[in-house]
């Protein structure tokens, strides 16, 4: 491999999710079949048309020392706990340079969230406005800030080749993992940090997503409402956390005996230039995204085996998804297992990219593929063009190389297809 | 009634465990705040903040340079308190 072409593998994951408080419990609901979806209890609940989240397993608080805890927004709690996971599970003992196997020059972090510190900035305001401009935490303005995750995640590492945070709605998360690939393929940084994570769950958030018909308003039957594929789906449901990997060189994960879990072998990119947030009914932008990542990597469609795909459980968002993939892959997609795991986790927005590669990649290396639960009545549509993984876990072939994608879209357009597989 | 130094101390220890996780009986007249009691920039002028408001003081921004050690912080606060 030339320098500018090398080898990008996952070693380390890290999650903190609405099924558990780290990858493994996470990876134990989805196999589960656990739904992760509640009823909003907090007092503001009431009046709003929306009254159920997947909200977080364990609190961040009961994991992060309180006077760290107070200085961090909650996306960066959920990323800074995810990756320190992913950073132990990766077999580091400390930061970069204490850790001599980890150059801190060398290493970056590329943590993303759709809406950035928005309880923070929301919170704050009402401190503003109740008690005075003197108690307004100094600590605002580096919680608030998009770029805060990656930032406290770089900082708790030590990252000194790059800290960055690209912003794409719901694709963030995936977009900084294909970011991340990129910095190590192209000879940036030999170790990256990356993911995604949000923590919206908040009146105004809740009230705004709900009052552009985005949301299931399926309050009686919180469990059941995140329902992609089913012909009853009304929406998505909002969920928080964060997922984290960290990607490596494959020289350097073989140098330092590193266990791999899989290949993170690229991504295709596109914008569908249609509307700032209805999904292109056929596709059109998710099949240029597809094609991308098949233009620009070595992925041979013949063994992928799984997608965890986007299907937010939207009418028209998780059909468009399934027919571009087969128009882009023709037969190919008949071995395609599909899951939908925001059935479970609810939509995780900046962080459902950063979650849904964990996912992708646990599917890989255990060769298992997590079921789509609360399909009921499948939308003949989605029957046509997709193996949808309904209710028990699939088993992926056992011999030989798989592939697994990862799809994430939103509003604005952004398109991110990600691809890994077995090594 | 004015708060005495013994109450002023225990106060600020209060404060400073709330914000920077340090132990009451560590904050000591001779402790620096930086120095010592892990409180940052950012996180002393919430001190200065939280100070304010129990003590019924005003501790301009200019003033909270001179303020290193928690010795300095309660006698400003014995002066200037209403």
């Amino acid at each position: 491999m030339s320098p500018t072409n090398r080898t990008v593998v996952v070693t380390g994951i890290g999650a903190t999710t609405p099924l558990g408080g780290d990858a493994a419990s996470t990876w134990e609901g989805l196999l589960a079949g656990r739904s992760g979806v509640r009823p909003l209890e907090q007092e503001w609940a009431a009046d709003q048309a929306v009254r159920i989240a997947a909200q977080i397993a364990v609190e961040p608080g009961e994991v992060i020392p309180r006077p760290q805890a107070r200085r961090l927004d909650r996306s960066a709690q959920f990323a800074l706990i995810a990756a320190k996971e992913a950073w132990a599970d990766a077999g580091f003992t400390d930061k970069a340079g204490e850790d001599p196997s980890v150059d801190p020059d060398r290493l970056g972090t590329v943590i993303a969230s759709g809406i950035g510190g928005v309880t923070t900035l929301l919170d704050q305001y009402d401190v503003l406005k109740e008690k005075g401009v003197r108690r307004v935490s100094p600590h605002t303005v580096p919680m608030l800030m998009p770029n805060g995750p990656s930032a406290n995640v770089g900082l708790a590492v030590g990252a000194r080749a790059g800290v960055h945070t690209p912003v794409s709605a719901c694709a963030s998360g995936a977009e900084a993992i294909g970011y991340a690939i990129e910095m190590i393929r192209t000879g940036r940084a030999d170790v990256v940090v990356a993911g995604g994570t949000e923590a919206a769950i908040h009146p105004l958030p809740i009230a705004a997503f709900g009052n552009m018909m985005a949301m299931s308003k399926n309050n009686d039957d919180p469990e059941g409402a995140s329902r992609p594929y089913d012909v009853a789906r009304d929406g998505f449901v909002l969920g928080e956390g964060a997922g984290v990997v960290v990607l490596e060189s494959a020289e350097h994960a073989a140098a330092r005996g590193a266990r791999v879990y899989a290949e993170a072998v690229g991504q295709g990119i596109s914008a569908d230039a249609h509307d700032i947030v209805q999904p292109e009914p056929e596709g059109r932008g998710i099949s240029h995204a597809l094609q991308n990542l098949l233009d620009s990597t070595d992925l041979d469609p013949a063994e992928i085996m799984h997608v965890n795909a986007h299907a937010t459980s939207t009418p028209a968002g998780d059909v468009a998804e399934l027919k571009a993939l087969r128009k882009v892959f023709g037969d190919e997609a008949d071995h395609f297992a599909v899951s939908a795991t925001k059935s479970m986790t609810g939509h995780l927005l900046g962080g459902a990219g950063g979650v849904e590669s964990v996912a992708a990649v646990l599917a890989l290396y255990h060769r298992l593929a997590p079921p789509t639960i609360n399909v009921e009545n499948l939308d003949p549509e989605a029957e046509a063009a997709a193996d949808i993984v309904r209710g028990e876990p699939r088993k992926l072939p056992v011999e030989g190389r798989i592939a697994a994608l990862n799809d994430s879209f939103g509003f604005g357009g952004h398109n991110v297809v990600l691809a890994f597989r077995t090594v | 009634m004015a708060a005495t130094q013994e109450e002023i101390v225990e106060g600020l220890a209060e404060i400073v465990n709330e914000i920077a996780g340090i132990p009451t009986e560590d904050v000591q007249l001779d402790k620096s705040f930086t120095d010592d009691l892990d409180v940052d920039s950012l996180s002393m002028v919430e001190v200065v903040v939280a100070a304010e408001e129990r003590f019924d003081v005003k501790i301009p921004d200019d003033d909270v340079k001179n303020l290193k050690t928690v010795g300095d912080a309660t006698a400003y606060i014995l002066k200037h308190q209403a």
